[in-house]
């Protein structure tokens, strides 16, 4: 017997030449994988590692949500649209708040460093009754309602959402605006530490939001300190923030700390950084495109194919009587 | 067996991994794993990596006069044809997926917004030079004739740029780093031609664009 066992058919020896670059053929595989590993890694870092990925921002929102206390609601069916509401994770992890990061995953991930509570707001200006009320304390004053709003964002995207607060009028009363009160400016808080954009200069800080006074007082116009039946999340700017449904979101300024009441309009925030982009009325117009992009369609969160805008958001039956023989196109 | 080209897991290696970007988009896109927006992401990212291949395109030919290798020449053909093709992407990102053909907003945009008008320049003149990446396309138009036509790579990466500064709405950090990148790139250039042409060597002038 071969001590050696059967020897192996020749068909299966490795050919001599390709024995003898055994070590540098492992190289050229070992080479070959780190170079594509390295050239993907790299492509995979510049386009989307340095953002926040979607999985991460998805479970901290939904923490963010179920760590939110319920709300009571006094009111529901008042201004409700009759359209599929935007999906829940959608609406706290696709965020515009600069002040979180400028990226749309950005303010999903930041939102532990606000902190909405305690928190006051301070309603002042031309009022005979200026004062600086707590946030809790609101609640207790004005009975809370869910309202179902289209939001149409400046940026040619949409939502539908129910909201939870209390009409912006109804506050607005409680203090006694003077005769000489004409319009409404909100500023949001001013705090690095809790808004770490702050610290660079991409906007002029703290944002700034206004409106007319007939359009603050319009039933429509709300302040929300909710979403989905919960306390809102601080990504969409917890815990008080302005709702108006015919203008573009960008209006909808968050983490209220300031209302005051001005007999001149405010200087806003994007107005400012652009005034040809960025009326201060801003409402939503399929006529006035923004100079860089259309404004006639919209991409509906959760739909495939654009849709077109409807002239202020759809609300045109209830607030196109506050701008009758304005110049829209003029006034944007 | 010493006859074998060098480093020849260079190329595969490179191709690959240039692969990998569309192959994550596809993929999150079919997961839904593309974030709230996935039409706009993935656009905004196809165009980033074509912009990507542009500028690392202009990376070889500066390494080879400052450091020395020769190696990412070899590799330059194809970085532009992969900026190409992601351009190409990009474009039919936007008019399958975000416009869904709607021919009249598509055309109504190019012509009348700049950033797209400029976007769409660019991917216009990155067309020539796709298609006469080839050897065969060189030795027809003669290498002069040819390497006057792919001088168009230093502008396609410049529209390149100025399509994403006018595209954001704020926030310009991003592409003025690939601003500042690119014109750091084009200044080494612009550099070496002058010192070649001082030196009085002009026929010397590297052939390398």
């Amino acid at each position: 017997m071969d001590p050696l066992g059967k020897p192996p058919p020749s068909s299966e020896i490795t050919p001599e030449p390709l024995y003898l670059r055994r070590r540098e053929l492992l190289r050229d595989a070992l080479l070959f994988t780190a170079t594509s590993a390295g050239v993907g890694g790299s492509l995979l870092w510049l386009t989307q590692g340095r953002r926040a990925s979607e999985r991460q921002i998805q479970s901290t929102a939904a923490n963010t949500t179920t760590a939110s206390p319920t709300l009571t609601i006094a009111e529901r069916g008042l201004y409700r649209v009759d359209e599929p509401l935007t999906p829940e994770g959608a609406v706290t992890s696709y965020n515009n708040f600069y002040e979180l990061g400028t990226d749309k995953s950005d303010p999903a991930a930041n939102a532990q460093t606000l902190r909405p509570r305690p928190w006051t707001v301070s309603i002042e200006g031309e009022v005979s009754q200026p004062l600086v009320v707590d946030v809790d304390q609101l609640l207790q004053w004005f009975p809370l309602e869910e309202r179902v709003y289209r939001m149409r964002c400046v940026e040619a995207w949409s939502m539908v959402i129910p909201w939870v607060g209390f009409p912006l009028g109804a506050l607005i009363k409680r203090v006694e605006p003077t005769s000489r009160a004409k319009h409404v400016a909100f500023t949001t808080l001013l705090d690095p530490e809790q808004m770490p954009e702050q610290r660079g200069d991409v906007l002029d800080w703290p944002y700034v939001e206004g409106l007319r006074l007939d359009e603050a007082m319009h039933p429509l116009a709300i302040l929300a300190v909710g979403l989905y039946g919960k306390a809102l999340p601080n990504q969409n700017g917890a815990p008080l923030r302005l709702v108006v449904p015919w203008k573009y979101g960008f209006k909808g300024i968050k983490s209220i700390v300031k209302i005051r009441l001005t007999e001149e309009p405010p200087t806003t925030t994007w107005n400012l950084a652009a005034p040809r982009e960025y009326g201060f009325y801003a409402n939503v117009n399929p006529a006035v495109d923004h100079p860089r992009w259309s404004q006639a369609t919209e991409r509906r969160i959760g739909e495939l194919r654009r849709r077109p805008t409807l002239p202020f958001n759809g609300y045109a039956e209830q607030v196109a009587g506050l701008y009758s023989g304005m110049d829209l196109q003029r006034y944007f | 067996m010493s006859n074998r080209a060098p480093q020849p897991w260079l190329k595969p290696g490179v191709f690959v991994g240039a692969l990998v970007p569309l192959i994550v988009i596809a993929g999150r896109g079919l997961r839904g794993e593309l974030g709230a927006n996935p039409i706009s992401q993935a656009l905004n990212q196809l165009g980033l990596v074509a912009l990507i291949f542009l500028v690392a395109a202009l990376v070889c030919t500066p390494l080879k006069t400052l450091v020395g290798w020769t190696w990412p020449i070899r590799l330059r053909r194809m970085l532009g044809v992969f900026a190409f093709a992601y351009a190409a992407l990009h474009f039919l990102t936007y008019v399958v997926l975000d416009q869904t053909f709607d021919w009249r907003a598509i055309i109504a945009d190019v012509t009348k917004r700049r950033f797209i008008y400029v976007g769409f320049s660019a991917l216009m003149l990155l067309i020539p030079l796709a298609v006469t990446s080839t050897n065969a396309a060189v030795k027809r138009l003669g290498f002069v004739r040819w390497k006057r036509l792919h001088r168009l790579a230093y502008v396609v990466p410049i529209l390149g740029v100025i399509h994403f500064t006018w595209r954001v709405k704020k926030d310009v950090r991003e592409p003025v780093t690939y601003a500042v990148v690119l014109a750091v790139l084009l200044l080494i250039r612009a550099a070496t031609f002058l010192r070649a042409r001082r030196s009085g060597s002009s026929s010397q002038r590297s052939g390398e664009g």
